[in-house]
C-alpha cells in the first residue's frame, strides 16, 4: 500500500517536473521562464523525494531525502529571487507584450 | 550567546539526520563541527531570541504550514494550465506592492512564499519604504492597493503573527 502511494507522488512529481521544463522552452522571457522552473521544479522534486521517502521509510536513504526536500523548500525561491533580479538590473527587457514595468519605472 | 547555541543545536540535528543512523563516533565529530560553526557564524542567526519564546507563535508556524502547501499546489496547477494551453494565456509585468513587515526573517519568509504561490516571483525588496516589486504572469491590477490585497494578504496577517514584535 505505502509502496504504491510512494509510487503516485513520484509520478506526480515527473508530470510537474516535466511541466517545468516545457514551460522553460515555451514561455517567452527569462522571469516567465523563472516563474515556471521555480514552481513547477520546486514542488515536482519535492514529491519525487517525499514518495522516496514513503517507499523507504525511516531509514538513511529515507531521513536523507527529507532533508533535503526542506533545503529545497528554502533556497530554490531565493536562487529565482536572485536570478530575476540580476537580470532586471543587467538590463534584460520584458517581453515586449508585458503589461506594466513598475521596477523599472522607478529608476531601479 | 544564545543566538550561538540555538545554531549549535540545529547543526547538531541537521548532522545527525545526515548521519542517520546515530553511532557514537559521527556524534562525537559532529559535536566538533556544530560547536565550531556556531562559535564563527553564531552572531548571524537569531537577532531576537525573546521571540522565540512565546509558544502561540510556533502554533501560527503550524497553521502557515498547511495554507502554504495548499498555495503552492494550486500554483503548479495554475502553471501547468497556462503552459500547456496552445494560445499561452499570459498578460505577465511587474508590479509594485506594499508590506508592513519590517523585519529580515519576515520578509524573507513573505518573498519566498510569492514566489511559490500562483503566477507571481518577486524580484526586488524596498526595505526601508516597505515595497515589493513582484512579477506577476497575469497581471490582473497595476494599482499598488489592488495588487496588494490579491497577492500579498493571504500571508502577510500570519507572518506578522509569527516574525513581527
Amino acid at each position: 500500500m505505502i509502496n504504491t502511494i510512494g509510487l503516485v507522488f513520484i509520478s506526480i512529481g515527473l508530470f510537474f517536473d516535466f511541466i517545468g521544463c516545457l514551460g522553460l522552452v515555451r514561455l517567452p522571457d527569462v522571469y516567465n521562464r523563472l516563474q515556471a522552473s521555480t514552481k513547477c521544479i520546486t514542488l515536482g522534486t519535492c514529491s519525487i523525494l517525499f514518495g522516496a521517502f514513503l517507499i523507504q521509510g525511516v531509514t538513511a536513504f529515507g531521513i536523507k531525502a527529507l532533508l533535503c526536500m526542506m533545503f529545497l523548500l528554502l533556497t530554490s525561491p531565493v536562487s529565482a529571487h536572485a536570478l530575476a533580479r540580476g537580470a532586471h538590473k543587467s538590463g534584460v527587457k520584458l517581453w515586449e507584450r508585458s503589461v506594466v514595468d513598475k521596477y523599472g519605472e522607478d529608476g531601479n | 550567546m544564545a543566538s550561538r547555541i540555538i545554531l549549535f543545536i540545529l547543526g547538531f540535528i541537521a548532522w545527525a539526520l545526515l548521519n542517520w543512523v546515530p553511532d557514537w563516533q559521527h556524534m562525537v565529530i559532529g559535536i566538533f563541527v556544530s560547536a565550531f560553526v556556531a562559535y564563527m557564524t553564531g552572531d548571524f542567526f537569531v537577532k531576537r531570541t525573546h521571540l522565540l519564546t512565546h509558544p502561540r507563535r510556533y502554533l501560527w508556524f503550524l497553521y502557515y504550514v498547511p495554507v502554504f502547501i495548499w498555495e503552492c499546489l494550486k500554483a503548479n496547477i495554475d502553471v501547468a494550465y497556462r503552459v500547456i494551453h496552445p494560445d499561452l494565456p499570459i498578460h505577465p509585468g511587474i508590479v509594485k506592492v506594499k508590506t508592513s513587515l519590517r523585519s529580515d526573517v519576515a520578509l524573507t519568509f513573505l518573498s519566498n512564499s510569492i514566489t511559490l504561490t500562483p503566477g507571481t516571483l518577486t524580484v526586488d525588496v524596498d526595505k526601508e519604504k516597505g515595497f515589493l516589486y513582484v512579477h506577476w504572469i497575469e497581471v490582473r491590477h497595476k494599482d499598488v492597493e489592488k495588487a496588494t490585497k490579491i497577492v500579498v494578504e493571504r500571508f502577510e496577517n500570519i507572518l506578522k503573527r509569527i516574525f513581527e514584535e
